[in-house]
């Protein structure tokens, strides 16, 4: 991997810019394996310490984490604001929903099918939308999530979507059932496609097209100059957010068992937002703490007072950014900002 | 210590961030859940019988479940949840049921259906409930439909209108509570035949569950008359900014009875423009729009004379029902528990309707004596017999079996006189 890679990811990963550039990118690595490393185990442990009704939350938290890779992959890093990937995510799950039932797919085959197409949608979209910035692309993006649910109700589509009333997904079955129960065999499957997302946000985020992305955001019109096409790496990082939302909606919709254009409102939009922030939204590996964020902590706020949860989830999010202002990957970095300034001086004196 | 040590040491740290924050989850996550994996374990009967398992039940409780949309664009449904609440309160400072006090879990969803799931697993599998009651929203409830009934968890008295409820055949564990539209439209039919066999009707539809549900329930009574007597239907979205043009399709048609499926906002008007346009229509309209204050009001009282409706509760906003003994009752209640009631108003029907609901429910558990298990509760709520609810129209009375399901299947007609709406003829039945 060349140091300029390591220092582009550097430079997105902590958003704040506190670089420490004081290690070389493979010892850094070694460190960040160990930390992949144990997140595995954690996940891989977990479900089998777990009710069912856990398993299901950690796989909502996993499919969470995918929808917002794909938020931060076009937030974070190439700067473009969206208010619409709900919309995205709800062509996804309905693409999988219509592809196992109409197709007879099984339903390990249209993930990837869900997410082409998304693709495909998020290029076109993006296309127009490149010449949107700041708070008119934000406007843009969330009249497209504002529109969808209307769609998934025309008569026209019914056939398909099911109207108003929705569909029923069949949720997948365990192939080992006395070893590994329906909801552990669902969890692990989310959990395959969601380390499979990861490495190839990983993959970008280092190459070529990820240090395209980052010069677009911080500097267009010198981006411009260094001869990055800018409409069309906008459009990518539009079609590759999409990808990954799209994804998410078709594990979303086998883990809800359900879909209905009521499940797709602006409201999840802006989830994946807070999400995104919360974890940092230049992070790849923030996502998880969003994801989690958003999964638990509306309940924690409804145990709190069950009279105004969201009064309470408000105070939790304006907490968390008041401390973390980067989002929890801006805290982890400049705590090691820290600690590695400490360091070089404890070896100077 | 060396440079290349402190920075495997702060990736450690970070790992363990990251690892903290799932282990944050997983201890949340079990925290609280040590008990009952999906009630089985703790919900033996009271003082040791022998009886079969009762999930969520105990010698001094019942515990019970439901999801609300407190939030979200249906947020002012949340006050049936807050009566409910009240009302389980009232029973329980009466000293419960038999004994036992009643414990309503009521979460929120957002009426977002994974959410519902999501909420209802909670409530299932970790709370350990004997049963969902009152859950709201159609889209909601069916999200939950399968898993309740493959649990055979009870799904009581669902909050929506949709005619799909009353299907034991195929959901023998879900019940709802209101009449259909589909009822409803059937009744209004019937009641065409009846009086005004050579109508010539026009419909205007709201293009979503509702407004098909009353298609079907006209073409259910109309049969092969249907196309005859039915002259032109048009449709609006619920999103449309208005229905004028719609109105003057109708109107252009020569109709001399106009059928209304629609929600408040629509309904006032539709009224205006039929008025405006002098077109003196028998008009029939659908008994969620016609609410006083949200429908008629808005479009003018005046105007609004003649309308005729079916319901099945009682206005409590109507003077001559100040001395109702069922409304007195219910005002009674929605002042002693004031405080439990913030910012809902006695006129509101949502408190009304979640007032004769839990009444409903609480007839329910009565009936089922000490048999609390999942599978009594389930057959006590099928088999109401002429059960009143105080609150209903007069003269209504429920009456469930195992083969049907419809709770409320009859309905008063009323016509408004310009200041309340005056029943006439008898309580109608949908068959």
């Amino acid at each position: 991997m060349s140091t300029v890679g390591e220092a582009a990811t550097t430079t997105a990963g902590t958003a704040n810019g506190a670089i420490t550039g004081t290690t070389t990118g493979t010892r850094r690595l070694g460190g960040r394996w160990l930390g992949v490393l144990a997140l595995l185990v954690i996940a891989l442990v977990l479900p089998f310490l777990l009710s069912g009704y856990r398993i299901f939350q950690l796989t909502q938290i996993t499919v969470y984490a995918v929808a917002i890779l794909g938020l931060n992959l076009l937030t974070g890093f190439s700067g473009q604001i969206s208010l619409g990937n709900g919309a995205f995510s709800a062509v996804g799950a309905y693409a999988s929903s219509i592809l196992m039932i109409k197709l007879g797919l099984p339903y390990w085959a249209t993930p990837p099918l869900a997410g082409a197409l998304c693709f495909v949608a998020g290029y076109l979209f993006g296309h127009p939308a490149a010449r949107l910035e700041g708070l008119y692309l934000a406007l843009a993006t969330f009249a497209l999530s504002i529109v969808m649910p209307q769609v998934l109700k025309l008569d026209t589509l019914e056939p398909w979507t099911g109207g108003t009333q929705g569909v029923y997904v069949t949720k997948p079955v365990s192939l080992l059932p006395e070893l590994i129960s329906d909801d552990q065999w669902l969890y692990f499957f989310c959990l395959a496609v969601a380390i499979v997302m990861f490495v190839v946000a990983w993959n970008i985020v280092r190459g070529r097209t990820g240090r395209a992305l980052v010069a677009l955001r911080d500097h267009p019109i010198g981006a411009g100059a260094m001869g990055i096409d800018t409409v069309s790496y906008k459009s990518v990082a539009f079609g590759v957010s999409a990808m990954y939302t799209g994804i998410a909606g078709s594990l979303g919709a086998l883990v809800a068992g359900f879909i209905s254009p009521d499940s797709f409102t602006y409201l999840l939009s802006i989830q994946f937002l807070v999400g995104g922030v919360v974890g940092g939204i230049a992070s790849i590996f923030g996502t998880l703490v969003g994801a989690v964020f958003i999964e638990l902590v509306p309940d924690l706020a409804n145990k709190i007072s069950e009279s105004a949860p969201w009064a309470i989830y408000g105070v939790l999010l304006i907490v968390c950014m008041m401390m973390m202002p980067w989002g929890a990957a801006g805290l982890v970095h400049s705590a090691r900002a820290w600690l590695a300034r400490r360091s070089t001086r404890r070896t100077r004196s | 210590m060396s440079k290349r040590n402190w920075v495997v040491v702060a990736s450690v740290f970070t790992s363990a961030c990251f690892g903290f924050a799932a282990l944050t989850g997983a201890v949340l996550a079990t925290g609280c859940e040590k008990k009952k994996p999906d009630g089985s374990s703790s919900g033996m009967a009271g003082a040791g019988d022998k009886g079969p398992a009762m999930p969520g039940i105990t010698a001094t409780e019942i515990k019970i479940g439901q999801t609300m949309p407190y939030s979200g664009p249906a947020s002012a449904y949340g006050a049936i949840g807050t009566t409910e609440k009240a009302y389980f309160q009232m029973i329980n400072d009466k000293g419960g049921i038999n004994g036992r006090k009643i414990t309503l879990m009521s979460l929120d969803d957002s009426y977002q259906p994974p959410k519902t799931v999501e909420q209802t697993r909670k409530l299932v599998e970790n709370e350990g409930v004997a049963f969902v009651f009152g859950s709201v929203g159609t889209a909601c409830n069916t999200a939950v439909q399968k898993y309740l009934n493959e649990k055979k968890v009870p799904q009581l008295f669902v909050a929506t209108g949709a005619d799909k409820w009353a299907d034991p055949e195929h959901f023998p564990w879900t019940i709802g509570w209101q009449p259909s539209y589909r009822t409803e439209a059937r009744i209004y039919a019937r009641y065409l035949l009846k009086e005004k066999p050579a109508a010539k009707v026009c419909v205007l539809y709201q293009n979503d569950d509702l407004g098909k549900d009353y298609i079907a329930g006209l073409k259910d009574i109309f049969g092969d008359q249907y196309d005859k007597m039915v002259l032109e239907k048009a449709s609006y979205e619920a999103t449309d900014p208005t229905v004028d043009s719609q109105v003057m399709t109708l109107q252009a048609k020569g109709c001399d009875t106009l059928i209304t499926a629609a929600i408040p906002k629509f309904g006032a008007q539709v009224i205006r423009k039929v008025f405006d346009t002098g077109w003196k229509p028998l008009h029939i309209m659908s008994n969620v729009a016609v609410s006083i204050t949200a429908g008629l009001k808005p479009a003018g009282l005046d105007k609004s004379v003649g309308i005729i409706t079916g319901g099945y509760l009682k206005d409590p906003n109507d003077p001559n029902m100040a001395n109702d003994p069922g409304i007195k009752d219910y005002r009674a209640f929605m002042k002693q528990y004031e405080a439990s009631l913030p910012g809902i108003d006695p006129g509101d029907t949502n408190a009304l309707y979640a007032y004769g609901v839990s009444m409903t429910l609480v007839n329910v558990l009565t009936k089922c004596g000490n048999d609390l298990s999942r599978e009594n509760i389930m057959k006590q709520a099928a088999s109401l017999s002429k059960f009143v609810v105080p609150v209903a129209i007069q003269g209504t009375e429920l009456t469930t079996s195992a083969t049907d399901f419809r709770v409320f299947s009859q309905l008063q007609l009323s016509r408004f006189n310009g200041t309340n709406f005056e029943p006439f003829g008898d309580v109608l039945s949908a068959d």
